[in-house]
């Protein structure tokens, strides 16, 4: 945290004044201690506190051994630290030794389900992003009859909840032959998203036309200007889109809950519920759940630790439709 | 850095209307690009009509029949939605999800707000914003799944901060009063962050001078606040309440994952009401029924909350 920026800036700058008191020079010079920045720090990071302790306690039970967790509920270091619960999720553990350590005993195929999960979200994110990148193309810079028709029922498809062509969708597979199967479940999200053309048509429509047009009089046909000109110049707005895309692909739940039960297909969210319901009642295996969840949040944590700055500064724009 | 950011935003928003315009002039010679077009939006086409155009009209389509999964839908006109009028478990089912979109979305609003006046204020750097938003990147089954533990009743670390502080430990998922609030908290949880981005933008949105002004008038922080800050972040934050409304609405996954429904039908959510009808039933007449309400609700929602942004519009220019 970096408290140059508020020292430098105005003695009275708490939490509703800041603005008002840039212009009095004043009451800029040492106030000892303001006690209204003071308590606006204090909201700042009981905020972060909440935001990232949860995930330091899922840590601690991770590598804790699930009989001692009773007896240390509130010890903040891992109970009896041990490395069972990560063995048992990547399946490195007997049956027996994992009942003996508090686990169900069932087998799970996380490897599986992380290959699943990394097949899913890759490849519906390469082709919502690509084709919804060729269909802004169409909606920002070609001009045609009904193209605004056209846009505004894609549009409207972002009003439809998912629960709604959900059921339909999911007999349509069923129909095809597809349950169960890897292209039955990216099917739906393979072809586009209405946000990925909303959010990439804007940044066309606000390229430059210039290199467009002496591309164009040099005789340069639509696909090598997409390829060549709008698809470089829009890298950055594409990465991002991609990033978000991946990241809520990686976080589906309901959709593989009805398409890809199956243990051959199964994601990591629908994997973490079955292993969830395998805990039996009375005592559910914590720490083995625990390390589960940490394992399939992982790769999004990389991700956010990669391109945080990127993701917090889309959403200023994506989030407001 | 922040308000370049940020400012840069907003200009994106406002933008297509003028870039357009001056596109069409330039792109006039251009006019035969109809082919062109088909075949860049032809793989959408497939997507759109495949699994939102035609889904949509067979959902409402199959409101009206009766269709357990084997066999052929059947035509039973509005009985489906009669049945639904007299379901007791359906009007659990929306008043049950009500109480979570209340509960979740004046938490989440006002903690938001207050976050995100925070972050213009006090909080700048990118990395507090950022941290603020991990908990919204994570699948609502890991924050399910994180809170079920935490909020464990035998064990769960917040039942022992609840017992150091001398109240009784409360059974955040096993008691009928507690279900939803639970799931309303871990939501609020998860999208308090991200809420108070969304604001954070619109209050960068606003011009500096009109603070200036306020400030040379010697208005007072709080009369700063209500008459000028307010007023002017309001299309915003009617925008994130449609936007939020409507997912809240949607609530399946935490409940799914955590309490089934339960205990008894205490958080029987729509949603989740909908995916047990279809799914673990097999009536899917029923369930597209149910789905086709929700659908109506949330348009229905959608709808009031743009009229009431229409005509606010305008509170900047």
């Amino acid at each position: 945290m970096s408290t140059s920026t508020p020292s430098r800036r105005s003695g009275e700058a708490a939490i509703q004044g800041s603005r008002a008191a840039v212009g009095s020079p004043i009451r800029r010079n040492r106030k000892p201690f303001n006690w209204r920045r003071a308590g606006a720090w204090a909201l700042v990071i009981v905020a972060i506190a909440v935001s990232v302790l949860p995930f330091y306690w899922v840590l601690r039970t991770s590598l804790s051994t699930n009989n001692a967790l009773a007896a240390n509920a509130t010890n903040l270091l891992p109970a009896d630290f041990n490395l069972g619960a990560y063995k048992r999720v990547f399946g490195l553990q007997t049956a027996e030794e994992a009942v003996a350590e508090g686990g169900s005993g069932a087998q799970i195929d996380f490897w599986g389900y992380l290959r699943n999960s990394v097949l899913f979200s890759s490849i519906t994110t390469a082709g919502a992003v690509f084709f919804s990148a060729m269909a802004a193309y169409a909606f920002a810079r070609l001009r045609w009859r009904g193209r605004n028709a056209v846009f505004s029922l894609f549009l409207a498809t972002m009003m439809v909840p998912p629960i709604f062509t959900a059921l339909p969708n999911f007999l349509f597979i069923k129909n095809l032959g597809l349950l169960n199967t890897m292209l039955g479940l990216v099917l739906p999200y393979v072809f586009m998203t209405p946000f990925a053309i909303f959010f990439l048509r804007q940044f066309f429509l606000n390229m430059s036309r210039e290199v467009e047009e002496a591309a164009m009089l040099d005789g340069a046909k639509h696909l090598r200007i997409f390829f060549q000109i709008v698809l470089p110049n829009a890298a950055a707005p594409i990465a991002t889109l991609a990033l978000l895309t991946f990241i809520g692909q990686w976080n589906e739940y309901f959709w593989p809950l009805l398409v890809g039960q199956d243990e051959s297909v199964r994601v990591l969210t629908v994997g973490l519920g079955v292993f969830k319901s395998q805990s039996p009642q009375g005592a559910p295996d914590w720490s083995g759940l625990m390390a589960a969840t940490l394992v399939s949040a992982l790769p999004v944590l990389i991700l956010f630790i990669a391109f945080g700055k990127k993701i917090v500064n889309s959403i200023g724009f994506s989030g407001i439709k | 850095m922040t308000t370049t950011t940020a400012r840069g935003a907003v200009p994106a928003r406002k933008a297509p209307r003028g870039a357009e315009g001056t596109a069409s002039r330039g792109w006039r010679r251009n006019h035969g690009d109809l082919k062109v077009a088909l075949f860049f939006i032809a793989p959408a086409m497939i997507g759109f009509i495949a699994f939102f155009l035609v889904p949509t009209l067979r959902g409402i389509y199959l409101s009206f029949t009766e269709y357990s999964i084997l066999g052929d839908p059947e035509w039973i006109g509005a009985k489906n939605y009669e049945a639904i009028a007299k379901d007791p478990l359906f009007w659990n089912a929306l008043a049950v999800t009500c109480q979570y979109v209340l509960i979740n979305i004046a938490l989440q609003t006002a903690l938001a707000l207050g976050l995100a006046l925070l972050m213009q204020r006090v909080a700048k750097s990118t990395l507090i914003r950022g941290t603020l938003l991990l908990p919204y990147l994570m699948a609502n089954v890991i924050a399910a799944l994180l809170w079920f533990w935490l909020l464990d009743y035998q064990i769960g670390i917040v039942n022992y901060l609840i017992e150091g502080l001398g109240l009784p430990r409360v059974a955040f998922f096993g008691s009928e009063q507690w279900a939803i609030p639970t799931q309303a908290l871990i939501n609020t949880w998860r999208h308090m962050g991200y809420t108070a981005l969304l604001i954070f933008a619109g209050l960068q949105a606003i011009p500096n001078h009109v603070y200036e002004v306020a400030n040379l008038d010697g208005a007072s922080p709080t009369q700063t606040f209500w008459k000028i800050t307010m007023p002017l972040l309001r299309p915003v934050l009617v925008l994130v309440l449609i936007v939020t409304v409507i997912g809240s609405f949607q609530v399946f996954d935490t409940v799914a994952v955590t309490t089934q429904g339960g205990p008894v039908n205490a958080s029987r959510v729509l949603q989740f009401y909908i995916y047990q009808r279809a799914f673990t039933e097999s009536d899917f007449g029923y369930g597209s029924a149910l789905a086709v309400i929700l659908f109506v609700i949330l348009a229905l929602v959608a709808f009031i909350q743009m009229k009431f942004l229409r005509g606010n519009e305008s509170d900047l220019d």
